[in-house]
């Protein structure tokens, strides 16, 4: 797991505050659903052609590109290897998550 | 303009003259000619939408909700089995608050199969918090489209506009087609107070936890609470712009009523017709039709029913174990006022048995002959 990002639990007190529509009420901001993975992709950047197949599978938006380079979001990501089956390169590796 | 159309086709100049901007539908009759009109609308260029053809109904309120979240006019229509497969995206219109407007033609579900009328498909939505509208002319189906995307798009509450199968659908009627500009004034181009784009980026619709949930569910409710007067409101400023008036119900010769009938759709025609025969024969009747279903006009139920003696409502539906819905409502609306009628309740019309004059006469004679309110439902034309 990365390490925890700092995020506050909205909470409203009123309805008057709320939306009427349940839009961005930041509840994925604390519920780190990486936490259900038990094996990681790990990207092998050496071979890595920067073609983006893996940005564009991930079906939970958990790889972002950074500088041009794929970086995988592990507090979202769930483990499901689809960048890992996509990648042309296969160059991206599942390993076992540890305690 | 004046033009003789179906019902259906009445739902489709409705949509045509409210501009909606996109329709994403799935056939079923009785409900086709709807979107087939539509469909040759958006082809020849007379409406300017995107026609998104899907493979299922429920594909179809889906692709209608992402155009209605985006801030599009959204227009579908659907029938029985088309709208119990939508049933979840239904929720997900009410819930996500995204003022879809939709026809539904009321078909029986099957079994056994029949594509004839009767409401139990849209009375099985009822609590999906869409706001219900049961038309009884072609007239008033394309007044209501119009009115609906009105009342919907202020509200921020889906809206289903009901026919009922061939009695209506497929009937042909004079309809006076409102002209393009007048309904440009009466109808502002949609602009919701949120919306799906990239420049303001949200999520919608997302996990909510017990912290949120409820308050959501209770703003849907207080604003549903509005609707009625709101129904009004817009049914006023229609009536100034092309001087036809709807409301949430239409009375007929309540007045002095020692007998009122309470329908819905169609039938709520024949019960005119009905009414003032038995006037001729000196029983003083009267027709209370509720147009606005949900949500339940109270006030204007309460009012007109709590002056007279004996209340026959007409269901061409039912809630096996339970009564007909309407009659349901009618005794639930009335529970405590200081004035109580006799409360009778009907079943007729199922899977498109027709309902005549007779019937009324029928319903009539019992309702009169009675001291007491009845506990149990009474079949009209069942083969005995």
């Amino acid at each position: 797991m990365s390490k925890k990002k700092e995020a506050k639990k909205i909470v409203f007190n009123s309805e008057k505050e709320m939306p009427a529509v349940p839009m961005s009420l930041g509840s994925m901001l604390y519920n780190k659903t990486g936490a259900w993975r038990n094996i990681k992709p790990v990207i092998d950047l050496s071979r890595c052609i920067k073609c983006g197949l893996c940005w564009k599978f991930c079906p939970d938006a958990s790889i972002d590109i950074v500088d041009d380079w794929p970086q995988v979001n592990y507090d979202y990501c769930k483990g499901c290897g689809l960048c890992a089956e996509e990648c042309p390169q296969k160059c991206i590796a599942m390993v076992e998550e540890e305690k | 303009m004046k033009k003789v159309i179906m019902g259906n086709h009445a739902l489709s100049y409705g949509a045509m003259l409210s501009r909606a901007q996109v329709i994403a539908a799935y056939p079923i009759t009785p409900q086709t000619q709807v979107v087939e009109l539509l469909s040759e609308m958006c082809a020849d260029g007379t409406l300017k939408a995107q026609f998104i053809k899907v493979e299922s109904e429920h594909s179809a309120m889906a692709a209608c909700l992402g155009a209605s979240l985006a801030g599009a006019r959204t227009f579908t229509a659907t029938s029985a089995q088309g709208l119990a497969l939508m049933h979840e995206m239904l929720h997900w219109a009410a819930g996500g608050r995204m003022p879809v407007v939709m026809g539904n033609i009321n078909r029986a579900m099957a079994p056994g199969w029949s594509i004839w009328a009767d409401q139990n498909d849209s009375l099985s939505e009822r609590d999906t918090g869409w706001i219900q509208f049961y038309c009884s002319s072609n007239q008033e189906v394309l007044d209501t489209v119009i009115q609906a995307f009105k009342v919907s798009e202020k509200m921020m509450i889906p809206s289903m506009i009901i026919l009922d199968a061939f009695a209506l659908s497929h009937t042909y009627e004079v309809v006076e087609i409102p002209e393009q500009e007048k309904v440009d004034l009466f109808l502002p181009p949609f602009n919701p107070p949120w919306r799906l784009t990239p420049d303001d980026p949200h999520a919608f619709g997302g996990l909510t936890s017990p912290d949120h949930y409820m308050e959501l569910r209770y703003k849907l409710q207080k604003d549903m609470e509005k609707v009625p007067a709101l129904v009004e409101e817009t049914g006023k400023e229609y009536e100034k712009m092309f001087g036809r008036y709807l409301g949430q119900v239409e009375e007929y010769l309540c007045h002095d009523a020692e007998l009122v009938f309470v329908t819905s759709g169609t039938a709520g025609y024949t019960a005119r017709v009905a009414v003032d025969e038995l006037r001729e024969k000196g029983i003083k009747a009267g027709n209370l039709r509720i147009k606005l279903f949900r949500p339940f006009p109270f006030e204007k139920v309460r009012s007109v029913l709590s002056r007279v003696k004996r209340v026959a409502v007409l269901d061409r539906n039912i809630s096996y174990g339970h009564h007909g819905i309407f009659y349901q409502e009618v005794k639930s609306a009335l529970y405590g006022q200081p004035a109580q009628p006799l409360i009778f309740g009907f079943i007729a019309g199922l899977g498109g048995r027709d309902i005549t004059r007779d019937s009324f006469r029928e319903i009539a004679d019992y309702a009169l002959s009675q001291n007491k309110a009845e506990e149990e439902i009474v079949w009209i034309g069942v083969k005995k």
